[in-house]
């Protein structure tokens, strides 16, 4: 087990015209998980394989356990990696896949079995161990990438959007299963994925990329709560931050939409006659058939019940919001329904930059 | 022209009609009879002048092609040259088409160059190296600068040069027939496999030994069996360098042909290379195939 340091990594592919990774910077403690998450082509890839070393960065470094690895081959790095395409070795049977890594380093044979034998329990690979990959189903052999993964006594261990090729109900059992594996085995964990909701779940860390760049690290609750930009507030959450245009009144106390007005979050005295970005979470959202004090009133544009709550579709001065609602309310197109806004729930954005806005 | 057919219970099949060809029949004909015409008969004619003649069936010609000075050297040389030189080839196209694998810079150009032999004809080839290795070709000037005295490497008398000429004109004319094959079968593999190896701990030989030569086997089976047929035909090149003085069997074949005017050995000779190539593929088929493979040791 050990640490990751990446510091100021720069990668452009040749012929590539943007940087792959811009820039990154990243500490990753020993035994954390943390989770790169990002739109497909924002670099998240890159950035693992160049901690894998399968990749070479233009500039900058990578140090796993105090270690300079940077230009390291992969097999000098002592690391184990799932591949989002799984890449087991289809002309081996499972047994052997699972036991690659030991076998390389070569592990005497009875210390292989052991382990292949426990990886297959955890698992629950025992009865196909003699079987060949192209005689498994899809999850079975994401879990013969995983078990071979985690016979290593690897330093690091990294996973490639290890789920996106399993179906939405194996994704969501095994990315449980797949948490708590990695928990007891406490390696240091670099998880890339474009599903916002996994990496909340998974993650330790979060760091969310855009463009090559890490455009917020933190807490998964964090990142969820407080999206330091427009774009993680926009990417994170299902459904998404919803943002509206405001302005702060002279005396910082309330916050002006267009006719309406709501109490302002206390941060917002410093900005007082500022025009700002509004991000509200649609679960932050108080729906209500009557009017309330404080109430902005709103215009039903879309009723989509999921079960356990019911998603609007609404529109409040110019802008689409989407709030919830619990299961018992009811209400259809056209309606009016009034919103109540929490003030240490809302988050503020700078209009130009999109950034947050701290308290001064 | 509809014909009227009683109802059949569902899942059974109508009874065949009388006369009546099946299209499947139909689709093939064409090919079946091209073959039969083109490959088909000309096998059967010269096992026809192999083993009869006016009187009918006869040893006499196979009793002739064994009995003939030249047969059993040219037998010798032929495996000998097999024997040596497809290991070789296939080690140079493997690792040549791993170099290439590796995107060096101007790696297109190095495979066209390459592939070039490829699209020679084999004595083209032959009379290229023969104005190498003759007694005032490239190679002894070349030595000669050196102040190295050159030797006849093709003297009839001188057995092992020949062999090593021959070798040498083979290897660049045929290598890249492998090189080819090798370079397709690779870029059919996904990187992954490779890199996975890479990831888990796997060195260079690791990797060669235990993913990629194994995932490149159904490529190399292609190779070895194509390489190895035509390694029994070598011809035109042996006969460029050495003329009579190295015998190859297709050599042979062709001596009695036009030297000796006897298309009844020549036949029995053309067999004799048919039935081994026969062999050989079925060996090769079975010896590389998907054995119960997997289990750790
Ligand atoms: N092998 C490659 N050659 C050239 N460009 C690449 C290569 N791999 C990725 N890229 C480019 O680099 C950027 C980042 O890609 P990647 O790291 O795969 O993104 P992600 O994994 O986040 O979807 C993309 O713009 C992509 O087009
Ligand atoms: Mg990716």
């Amino acid at each position: 087990m050990a640490d990751i340091q990446i510091s100021n990594l720069v990668k452009t592919y040749p012929g590539g015209s943007e940087r792959a990774t811009d820039d990154v910077s990243l500490q990753i403690q020993d035994g954390e998980f943390t989770v790169l998450l990002g739109p497909s082509g924002c670099g998240k890839t890159t950035l693992l394989r160049m901690i894998a070393g399968l990749e070479l960065p233009d500039s900058g470094s990578i140090a796993i356990g105090g270690r300079d690895v940077t230009y390291l081959p992969p097999n000098k790095r002592n690391l184990s990696m799932v591949f989002q395409s799984y890449a087991v070795f289809p002309h081996r049977k499972v047994r052997y896949n699972i036991g690659f890594g030991l076998r390389m380093a070569k592990v005497p044979a009875e210390e292989i079995e052991r382990k292949v034998q426990w990886a297959a329990d955890l698992l629950q690979l025992g009865p196909y161990l003699d079987r060949l990959p192209a005689n498994l189903s899809g999850g079975q052999r994401q879990r013969v990438a995983v078990a071979r993964a985690i016979v290593m006594d690897a330093d690091v261990l990294l996973m490639d959007e290890p789920l996106s090729n399993l179906d939405a109900l194996l994704r969501l059992t095994f990315r449980s299963e797949l948490k708590k594996i990695v928990q007891d085995l406490g390696t240091t964990t670099v998880y890339v994925t474009h599903d916002q909701s996994e990496a909340l779940s998974l993650g330790d860390q979060v760091a969310v990329m855009r463009k090559g760049r890490i455009a917020q690290l933190g807490d998964p609750l964090d990142v969820y709560d407080a999206p330091a930009d427009r774009f993680v507030g926009g990417f994170i959450g299902s459904p998404p931050m919803n943002f509206m245009d405001a302005a702060v009144s002279h005396d910082g106390g309330t916050l002006v939409l267009g006719e309406q007005q709501l109490m302002a979050p206390s941060i917002l005295r410093s900005f007082a006659g500022r025009d700002v970005l509004l991000g509200v979470r649609a679960e932050n959202v108080t729906v209500r058939n009557e009017r309330s004090s404080g109430d902005v009133a709103a215009t039903v544009l879309v009723v989509e019940p999921m079960g356990s709550t019911i998603l609007l579709t609404v529109e409040v001065d110019g802008h689409t919001l989407k709030v919830q609602a619990p299961p018992t309310f009811r209400t259809a197109p056209h309606k009016t329904i009034w919103l109540g806004f929490a003030p240490n729930t809302m988050r503020v954005y700078d209009r130009e930059t999109s950034m947050a806005l701290e308290a001064k | 022209m509809a014909v009227e057919a009683p109802p059949t219970p569902a899942g059974t099949l109508a009874p065949p009609r009388r006369r009546k060809i099946p299209p499947a029949v139909l689709l093939i004909a064409p090919s079946v009879v091209f073959m039969a015409l083109l490959l088909g008969w000309p096998v059967i004619q010269g096992i026809l002048q192999a083993f009869r003649d006016e009187n009918g069936f006869t040893l006499d010609f196979v009793t002739r092609m064994v009995q003939d000075p030249y047969f059993w050297p040219a037998v010798r040389n032929t495996l000998l040259l097999i024997v040596v030189m497809i290991p070789l080839q296939f080690a140079f196209a493997i690792g040549m088409a791993l170099m290439l694998r590796t995107n060096p810079r101007l790696h297109k150009v190095h495979f066209f160059v390459w592939a070039i032999p490829l699209a020679l004809s084999d004595l083209a080839a032959g009379l290229v190296w023969l104005a190498i290795f003759n007694d005032r070709g490239y190679l002894n000037s070349a030595l000669s600068l050196f102040g190295i005295e050159g030797g006849s490497w093709l003297a009839y008398d001188n057995q092992a040069s020949m062999f090593m000429c021959v070798l040498i004109a083979e290897l660049w004319r045929a290598t890249s027939l492998v090189l080819i094959i090798v370079v397709a079968g690779l870029q059919g593999i996904p990187k992954d496999y490779d890199e996975a190896a890479q990831v888990f701990g796997a060195t260079f030989w690791q990797r060669l030994r235990h993913v990629t030569l194994p995932l490149l086997k159904p490529s190399l089976q292609v190779a070895l069996i194509l390489r190895t047929i035509l390694a029994f035909q070598t011809f035109a090149v042996a006969q460029a360098l050495t003329g009579q003085n190295f015998p190859l069997v297709v050599g042979e074949t062709y001596r009695w042909y036009t030297g000796l005017q006897n298309p009844n050995v020549a036949a029995a000779l053309a067999l004799v290379i048919l039935v081994v190539s026969m062999l050989t593929s079925i060996f090769y088929l079975r010896a590389l195939r998907d054995k119960n493979q997997g289990g750790l040791r």
